[in-house]
């Protein structure tokens, strides 16, 4: 191999190539990275529908004694790119109480939104998750209890006297605050 | 503070990393690698493929995290990756044109290594890992092309697996394999995802590191003469290198904002035929090279060909040993690109000189436009998935309709429905805005009452009601001229027309009017028509003429009392004889009546 002279090799020259490299480099992969991390992001800005009172179950339904039953929910689920009519999206505990009303209970424990069951022999609800147990209204019975918050009441509204209509939302699971998602 | 075990002097944080994980050493490695002759534009293609690949690694994982592979989502994912999530359309479009931009890459690359003799001894495994990374990179595209399960993809994949199929001895069994099972659907998407997302990367990077270790190994074959005394790689070279990548990063945002990202066609429907179905053009020599060979010979063009081909590349290493041997090498590969070139440009040309492939095009991409415009609608999309969002849209099969049963004797707007001639002239009406105001007014015109746009070459040529428009109507004096106005009005009225639907609204009083007149003596309608209840069965009950019920029930049964009777013209019976399913009756006559979803202009985009 010939012989080639130690290059002369100028600091400024060399900076202005490193800082140069540098940024060119980290602008090339910049800009892929923020597009994907931009779609990664999108779930952000998805609002869970507030939709309004739906149907759930003709007031015959739910027992005269005041003990809970449980009833589906349904409504329109929209999920990403699908919107389908008339399917499940949940479930309540409804209940008469005093004067004719009824009390809608959501399932969904407030502590980790495990799906709580009513035993009807120790009349009480209970989370087969943590072990919290709530009474009938829906308060923290035991003060062991993981739920930071009583079950989630919803509001309700009895129509033409037959039929039990329930604003159903979600609320934040493991907060003492009933905040809407 | 840690302190370094020999003495008590803290240990600085870097030095303490470097300690435990001797990064300046790897870095000493990466970065200052020789340069034989210094840093050269000529040597940054190699990097730019590495970089090409970093953005689809990158870009693909973040695809991955929206896409779902299933033949009821993986459309419908996409699409919503394209037209709903936050610059959605921007990633996909980087994905994809970066693919493209890497086969153009690999390319150069590949030229460059031959005409430089990079491949020659002692670097032929950096050579065979080179090409093992070319297949390698094909089968990301090929894979890739089915995921959206849009019809471009899906026939293309049809027919690149079922060129595995004519594989020798394991053909059939290969091809279930790919496809993941007899027929294509969600095993398909998922077996072809898996290789997409999951096998091919890993094996690229597998054989990235190989090929890199080869090539660090060996070193990079200068270009003599060398200008310059050689140099370390940084930072001049990884300059070079960096605004390679910037440039072709450049090149790619460019078209994917040019196109606004990557097209996404209609969903997959087997049941819909595609002649638009092209593969994507790095693969247009190939399909171009099949049709040379006649059925039963596909084996030779699919097959043989191109791996004896693959294989005199893979061999250039010992041919170049040759005395000749390089100079057959460079030449083999010209004479291999000039004949891919050749033959893209033939596909290319043969397309474009065919009118029925710019028809395929323009309805490819009319239905494309239409199914976002119905996934967006309220209803959106259906939990069976967006392809019977097309199956179930009248403008889309309202005209295919009309083309296959009704053009053979009626035009609409004096095509098939489709915008075609068919080989027979029209021998009955033409239906475009039937039982509107203006139609009808042509038919009450006696001028226009026996062209073939009406009466003209049906049997009613010289039928009641032609004699009627031209003897009666003809010689109606101004008076009663006015009044056919009201009762074309109210009669048009009776269609319930979308079209009119404002007019109709507003003419309330005429219609009142003309109602009264087409039952009255002046006009004379009911002697030969029934109208609500009154008047002479001859010809057609105008109850409800031009609406939905009423043309269900013409089109279903033409030669009932109610319409011709006996004296029905050539019309087949196609509810009554079940030619046409009642959901495509219904198509068809939503269509004709111009009844379809259309989006709101301020939520168009």
């Amino acid at each position: 191999m010939e012989h080639h002279p130690t290059p002369p090799a100028p600091d400024r020259r060399n900076f202005l190539a490193k800082a140069a490299a540098t940024v060119i480099g980290g602008i090339t992969v910049v800009i892929p990275a923020a597009s994907g991390l931009l779609v990664l992001l999108d779930p952000l800005r998805r609002k869970s529908a507030d939709g309004g009172a739906v149907f759930v179950a003709n007031l015959a339904a739910v027992p005269e004694s005041g003990e809970p039953r449980k009833f589906p929910v349904l409504a329109t689920r929209v999920d990403a790119w699908n919107r389908t009519p008339d399917v499940p999206v949940g479930a309540v505990y409804l209940q008469r109480v005093a004067g004719g009303a009824v009390r809608a209970l959501n399932v969904a424990c407030p502590h980790a939104g495990c799906f709580v069951d009513f035993k009807s022999a120790r009349n009480n609800y209970h989370c087969p998750c943590h072990n919290s147990s709530f009474a009938l209204d829906g308060k923290v019975l035991d003060p062991k209890s993981p739920s930071p918050r009583p079950l989630d009441t919803l509001e309700t509204e009895v129509r033409n006297g037959t039929e039990v209509w329930v604003k159903f939302r979600n609320f934040r699971a493991g907060v003492h605050e009933k905040i809407p998602v | 503070m840690k302190r370094s075990p020999s003495d008590d002097r803290p240990v600085k944080p870097l030095d303490w990393l470097d300690q435990r994980t001797g990064y300046r050493k790897l870095a000493h490695e990466v970065l200052f690698e020789n340069v034989p002759g210094g840093a050269r534009w000529r040597y940054v293609w190699g990097s730019t493929l590495v970089f090409c690949f970093t953005i689809q690694v990158i870009t693909g994982i973040a695809l991955w995290f929206a896409y779902s592979p299933s033949s009821q989502t993986a459309w419908e994912s996409v699409y919503y990756i394209q037209h709903e999530m936050w610059g959605g359309w921007f990633l996909r479009g980087l994905h994809h044109y970066t693919a493209q931009a890497m086969t153009m890459l690999l390319a150069v690359h590949l030229m460059q290594v031959v005409i430089d003799g990079a491949y020659k001894a002692p670097r032929e495994f950096n050579f065979w890992s080179g090409i093992i990374l070319l297949c390698l990179t094909l089968g990301l595209s090929l894979t890739g092309y089915l995921l959206p399960w849009d019809q471009k993809g899906y026939w293309a994949t049809r027919v690149a697996t079922n060129i595995v199929a004519i594989t020798p001895f394991i053909g059939p069994e290969l091809q279930q394999l790919v496809v993941g099972g007899a027929d294509y659907g969600h095993h398909t998407l998922t077996r072809f995802f898996a290789l997409h997302a999951g096998v091919i990367p890993g094996a690229i990077i597998l054989f990235i590191v190989g090929h890199i270790y080869f090539f660090r190994r060996h070193g990079l074959t200068p270009k003599e003469p060398r200008r310059r005394p050689d140099a370390a790689f940084w930072p001049d070279q990884v300059l070079r290198d960096a605004v390679a990548c910037l440039a072709v990063l450049a090149v790619v945002v460019f078209l994917v904002i040019r196109t606004r990202g990557a097209e996404l066609g209609a969903p997959a429907d087997p049941s819909e035929p595609f002649p638009a179905a092209r593969p994507e053009w790095y693969f247009l020599f190939l399909f171009e090279f099949l049709k040379y060979f006649p059925g039963g010979t596909e084996v030779w063009g699919a097959i043989v060909i191109p791996a004896l081909l693959m294989g005199l590349l893979a061999a250039m290493p010992f041919v170049g040993n040759w005395r000749l041997g390089h100079r057959f090498n460079v030449g083999f590969l010209w004479v291999m690109l000039a004949g891919a070139g050749w033959l893209t440009w033939l596909a290319i040309a043969e397309d474009r000189a065919n009118p029925d492939h710019a028809i395929a095009v323009n309805t490819a991409e009319r239905e494309a436009r239409r199914v976002i415009e119905l996934a967006r609608s309220p209803a959106g999309i259906p939990p069976t998935g967006a392809v019977g969002l097309l199956r179930n849209d009248p403008l889309t099969q309202g005209p295919k309709l009309f083309a296959k049963h009704c053009a053979s004797c009626h035009r609409f707007d004096g095509h098939d429905g489709l915008g075609g001639q068919p080989k027979d002239p029209a021998s009955a009406a033409d239906l475009k805005g039937f039982a509107g105001r203006e139609w009808l007014t042509g038919l009450l015109d006696p001028n226009r009452v026996a062209t073939p746009h009406y009466f003209g070459a049906t049997k009613f040529k010289a039928g009641k009601m032609v004699k009627y428009v031209q003897e009666d109507v003809a010689g109606f004096p101004p008076d009663d001229r006015k009044l056919l106005e009201k009762t074309i009005v109210a009669l048009s009225a009776e269609a319930g027309l979308k079209s009119q639907r404002d007019r109709d609204r507003r003419d309330t009083a005429l219609i009142v009017e003309g109602k009264e007149a087409l039952v009255g003596t002046r006009m004379n309608c009911a002697e030969c028509h029934v109208f609500h209840g009154k008047g002479e069965t001859v010809g057609p009950d105008l109850t409800g003429y031009g609406s939905r019920q009423w043309l269900l029930d013409f089109i279903g049964n033409p030669a009932h009392p109610r319409f011709y009777g006996d004296r029905n013209d050539r019309m087949p019976l196609f509810g009554e004889d079940k030619v046409l399913p009642q959901a495509e009756l219904s198509l068809l006559v939503d269509w004709l009546r111009g009844e379809w979803f259309e989006p709101a202009p301020v939520a168009a985009k």
